[in-house]
């Protein structure tokens, strides 16, 4: 069923990850993912591996929802690897047929971007488990304050941002209600070619669409009737503040980028 | 004879091996005979919805069987097809599946999906919405253009349309003015004449249940609590409102009387109580 695609879900739990302050996630995310761009060796991944797989421990996610997440992506995930597979031409020759060349450094190279492109999606997705859409917003609009200075409507882009994610699962049980609805009117979307379930899908869309801008309506009358303008003068109601644990979050993640680079530079 | 539906220990759950498993009907059975109709009752949450898209093969039941004319409609992938066309479901709000450019092929959508010739979708599309009291010139405008109490009578006409033998409507005055919703019945009321249609009902109104319906199904906590007659049912007033639900306001009225000591039968229907009264009052001006 459509409710339960997870892609992007909030698990909520009270781990030491959850209670994260949103903007250490945030900039630990993004020094997670730059030294997964400068680990080079198998010595560097098995590290950056070892630092997701203990994450994913204490945040405890379990494991199975991660892996449902990942479903969506096996496509890209297998494209990059055969795409790697076979367009890599240095290094000692494995196999040769139809014209085609498998050599020991494509493979190499072929397992290091897939292992790389799933550690990438994990910790992303280990984000949005661990901390509520309005954390992350908040998290987010916090980070890019300076933006203001030089014109960016920052709290204008997180409340939009905020406003999408809130309308997600929304979006998701109102198309399984239509969805519902013309299948009761005898609408077929498992048959047919593949035109035929393209033009399938209008029933579903237009009223979704109709409903999606009614929604938007509704709420814009919502938040101008509770005297909504923006971000000016705004008060938080909750207040974020660092404390201990996100120090010591900062630290490790300090240590790993260093780590990685003195891999690096021992060509490891 | 043998009824039009038949459920049978019907279990359905929710979402089975994650934290969100939900049972939502539990070992639920009951018959429908033809011509019936049936009016279901419960408390928000209580397993309507979801038992209403198990009677057309939508959801598939956990444990349990669905009959319809004698046939189970899981037993074959194209008896689950008919089960779509034969029995017309009318979902809460209908008026957000509307889709198409004029109301005339919105209505359309169901018999085309049927695979009726144009001759005959034609007089379904122009029947249906004589049923639902639309207008030659309201066929061909866009069904954005309507009021909310338009939009669903087109909805309504778009699952007549099919000429189901069994109509499952889930609440269809929901939100809708006296005027409106007294039309809609109307119009139910006329389609269940002249095709000797079985209806099935969700509603919250007890009134509407008591005036309209020839027997009752009343669900609590996705079991099948009670069944009977409105005038069955309605004697339970105490266990009613342990549920949530409530009895016809005149039923209370008469309730009350009984206990100020009048002689008075319980009645659950306008027409009952103008009756007993003018019993009543007949008694007294002959004393």
């Amino acid at each position: 069923m459509l409710r339960d695609i997870t892609l992007g879900q909030y698990f909520p739990g009270n781990s030491p990850i959850h209670r994260l302050d949103p903007r250490t996630k945030l900039i630990v995310l993004v020094v997670y993912i730059v030294s997964l761009f400068l680990a080079q060796s198998w010595i560097s991944y098995g590290v950056m591996f070892l630092f997701l797989a203990y994450t994913i421990r204490i945040s405890t996610i379990p494991l199975k929802a991660i892996l449902k997440g990942m479903k969506p992506l096996v496509m890209i995930l297998i494209f990059t690897g055969v795409l790697n597979l076979f367009f890599t031409r240095e290094g000692p020759v494995l196999v040769e047929f139809w014209g085609l060349v498998i050599t020991l450094d494509g493979v190499k190279r072929a397992v290091l971007m897939m292992a790389r492109i799933l550690m990438l999606i994990t910790c992303t997705f280990l984000l949005t488990y661990t901390t509520s859409p309005i954390a992350l917003t908040d998290g987010l609009e916090s980070l890019m304050g300076p933006l203001k200075k030089i014109g960016v409507p920052v709290h204008e882009l997180s409340m939009m941002m905020c406003i999408a994610l809130r309308f997600i699962p929304t979006l998701i049980e109102e198309t399984d209600k239509i969805m519902s609805a013309q299948k009761a009117r005898g609408a077929d979307f498992e048959n047919g070619s593949l035109v035929e379930r393209a033009r399938a899908l209008i029933p579903i869309l237009v009223p979704l669409f109709v409903s999606a801008f009614r929604r938007a309506d509704e709420l814009a009358t919502a938040m101008e009737c509770r005297c909504y303008q923006g971000g000016q003068g705004r008060t938080k109601m909750k207040l974020l503040r660092y404390h201990r644990s996100d120090m010591t979050a900062f630290g490790v993640g300090g240590c790993l980028v260093v780590l990685i680079v003195l891999l690096g530079s021992f060509g490891l | 004879m043998e009824p039009i539906l038949e459920i049978k220990n019907l279990t359905y759950t929710y979402s089975i091996g994650t934290p969100f498993e939900h049972t939502a009907l539990d070992q639920v059975s009951f018959r429908v005979n033809w011509g019936e109709f049936i009016g279901i009752i419960g408390h928000t949450g209580s397993g309507k919805s979801t038992l209403m898209q198990q009677l057309n093969g939508l959801l598939k039941p956990t444990s349990g069987t669905v009959m319809l004319d004698g046939k189970d409609i899981w037993s074959d992938k194209k008896l689950t097809r008919e089960a779509r066309f034969r029995v017309g479901l009318v979902f809460q709000y209908p008026e957000y599946q509307l889709f198409e450019e004029t109301v005339y092929r919105d209505i359309a959508f169901g018999p085309k999906n049927m695979g009726l010739s144009a001759e005959e979708i034609d007089r379904r599309v122009r029947e249906a919405a004589g049923f639902v009291g639309l207008t030659e010139q309201q066929l061909e405008v866009s069904p954005f253009d309507l009021s909310g109490g338009q939009k669903r009578r087109v909805a309504i006409a778009g699952v007549i349309a099919m000429e189901p033998e069994v109509l499952i409507l889930d609440e269809p005055t929901a939100g809708l003015d006296p005027m409106g919703r007294s039309e809609i019945l109307g119009n139910i009321q006329a389609y269940r004449e002249a095709k000797n249609a079985t209806i099935m009902m969700v509603s919250h109104s007890m009134e509407d249940v008591a005036r309209l319906t020839d027997r009752l199904l009343v669900l609590n906590g996705s079991k099948l609590a009670m069944e009977g007659t409105p005038g069955e049912v309605f004697q339970h007033a105490e266990q009613l409102q342990q549920m949530g639900l409530n009895i016809p306001q005149v039923t209370q009225v008469f309730l009350h009387l009984r206990r100020m000591g009048l002689d008075v039968q319980s009645v659950y229907t306008i027409e009952q109580a103008v009756e007993a009264l003018k019993r009543l009052k007949g008694g007294t001006v002959q004393c």
